[in-house]
């Protein structure tokens, strides 16, 4: 028992979650919105991320390392759980089925966005207003995205709420359903933001 | 009165139950239909079926084979999973249940047979947490520290538990694909860790907890909380034991070598 790396592993898991992955997720969240004030502003904003110093060592270590970290480990953490809401119908349980099966959207969605943005910007493609918009008008994608977002959104903020539960911030109940509520809020704040970006370029 | 008394005597209370000859074979499922008496409970309506082994169909069948012990909700050897719950079967009250009343073994646990499940585990998770205070010694080592009477009352709560294995029944967590020992020896962790003298041995307790199947598991689901048939509040322990986890984490890494 004494020689397991499991705890440390679920709690580097939690950490990664919000820092740093989080933490980008609501940086990009915010750049993304820089579409909704026009064509010129969103090249601008996505010109100045391109241009960042470090950037493929930020990428690498602030994002795809600790993101795939998460999100495979997570992919072991959703498959060795055995839901049972017809048993226990209430809303933590719920919670807990949710952030499983938003994780492992999030996971395709992601990997998705990272191929045909990042990836097609190393074989040479200019990430700007007009990739976003040629790729959104198709309904489909248009539709996988919006879901895409929400997903994500969803998982950082109840994954926020548990994260403050395995780090030992809020123990008692009443802290809990405060957290509950206060996560709720940054979902709504983040999906508005997200989802605005996206209408943006249609 | 004698047609009411009749009427009562022909009414029926109908079972479904889950049967399974051991481990290994195939479960199936045996209707029965015993008389009605007042205020029977799960039990008296299995002991009614020992008396007179016959299913459904007239068959004559095995007696259904189950755990029971002290018949007041206090020992936890009546878990039974009833009309999709898994609860003591000594405070399932008939009256109170919806026909047919469906009973299974809490697969969680080995089956031994029809509704008897071997609970082992959790007493191998007992003492693998070492939920005791030890006390043992060459000498007599006098009185202990006192205990905030305050502190009392409210550890008496978390000792309530009785190894039932509900909570672990509920967990999502607590599965063949994973070694999560579950929320009671968890608490009980954290009950010792409350005792004055059982804070002498606070660090081992909670490096046990770290390792492999232990805390790290939960999932916050939360369900271990609504279905402890004794309300203790086992999700407050995980997180209370998560604070303490975490200050130990740090402590073995970055601290000094004073280990409690």
């Amino acid at each position: 028992m004494a020689n397991s790396r499991e705890f440390y592993w679920r709690r580097l898991h939690s950490l990664l979650g919000v820092i740093p992955v989080g933490i980008f997720l609501i940086q990009h969240l915010i750049v993304n919105h820089y579409a909704t004030r026009g064509v010129e502003s969103f090249n601008n904003a996505a010109h100045v991320m391109e241009g960042l110093p470090f950037r493929l060592i930020l990428e690498i270590f602030i994002i795809f390392v600790p993101l795939y970290f998460h999100a495979i480990y997570g992919v072991y953490i959703a498959f060795t759980s055995r839901n049972n809401p017809r048993q226990y119908g209430t809303f933590r349980n719920w919670m807990f089925i949710m952030q499983r099966v938003t994780g492992v959207f999030t996971l395709i969605f992601v990997t998705w966005h990272i191929w045909e943005t990042r990836i097609a910007a190393a074989m040479g493609a200019d990430v700007n207003f007009g990739m976003m918009e040629s790729i959104l008008s198709d309904p489909f994608m248009l539709a996988f995205y919006i879901a895409g977002v929400v997903s994500t959104t969803f998982h950082f903020a109840n994954g926020l709420w548990s994260f403050l539960v395995t780090w030992g911030v809020t123990i008692s109940p009443s802290s809990q359903r405060i957290s509950t509520y206060v996560t709720i809020g940054i979902f709504l704040a983040l999906t508005t933001i997200g989802i605005r970006a996206i209408l943006a370029f249609v | 009165m004698t047609a009411t008394e009749t009427m009562k005597e022909q009414k029926m209370i109908r079972f479904e139950i889950y049967r399974q000859d051991d481990l290994d074979s195939t479960p199936y499922m045996e209707e029965f239909e015993i008389p009605y008496r007042a205020n029977m409970n799960v039990i008296s309506a299995l002991m009614e079926i020992r008396r007179n082994p016959f299913n459904k169909k007239g068959d004559k069948t095995t007696p259904v084979a189950w755990d029971m012990g002290c018949l007041e909700e206090v020992c936890g050897a009546c878990s039974m999973v009833i009309n999709g719950t898994p609860r003591q079967s000594c405070t399932a009250l008939v009256d109170q249940l919806e026909q047919p009343i469906r009973l299974e073994p809490m697969k969680t646990f080995p089956v031994v047979r029809d509704l008897q499940v071997d609970r082992s585990r959790m007493f191998d998770s007992l003492k693998k947490v070492k939920a005791w205070i030890p006390i043992d010694g060459t000498y007599d080592l006098g009185p202990g520290p006192r205990m905030p009477e305050k502190r009392r009352q409210w550890a008496y709560e978390l000792s309530k538990c009785m190894t039932c294995g509900v909570c672990l029944e509920a967990c999502p967590n607590v599965n063949s694909k994973s070694d999560f020992i579950g929320p009671a020896p968890l608490s009980q962790v954290r009950l010792f860790n409350a005792h004055p003298t059982g804070a002498m041995n606070k660090n081992e307790r909670l490096q046990a907890i770290m390792g492999d199947g232990g805390l790290g598991d939960c999932g916050n689901s939360q369900n271990c909380v609504q279905a402890c048939p004794k309300g203790i509040p086992l999700t407050t322990s995980i997180a209370a034991l998560n604070r303490d986890t975490n200050l130990q984490m740090f402590r073995n890494f970055f601290g000094s070598d004073n280990e409690v």
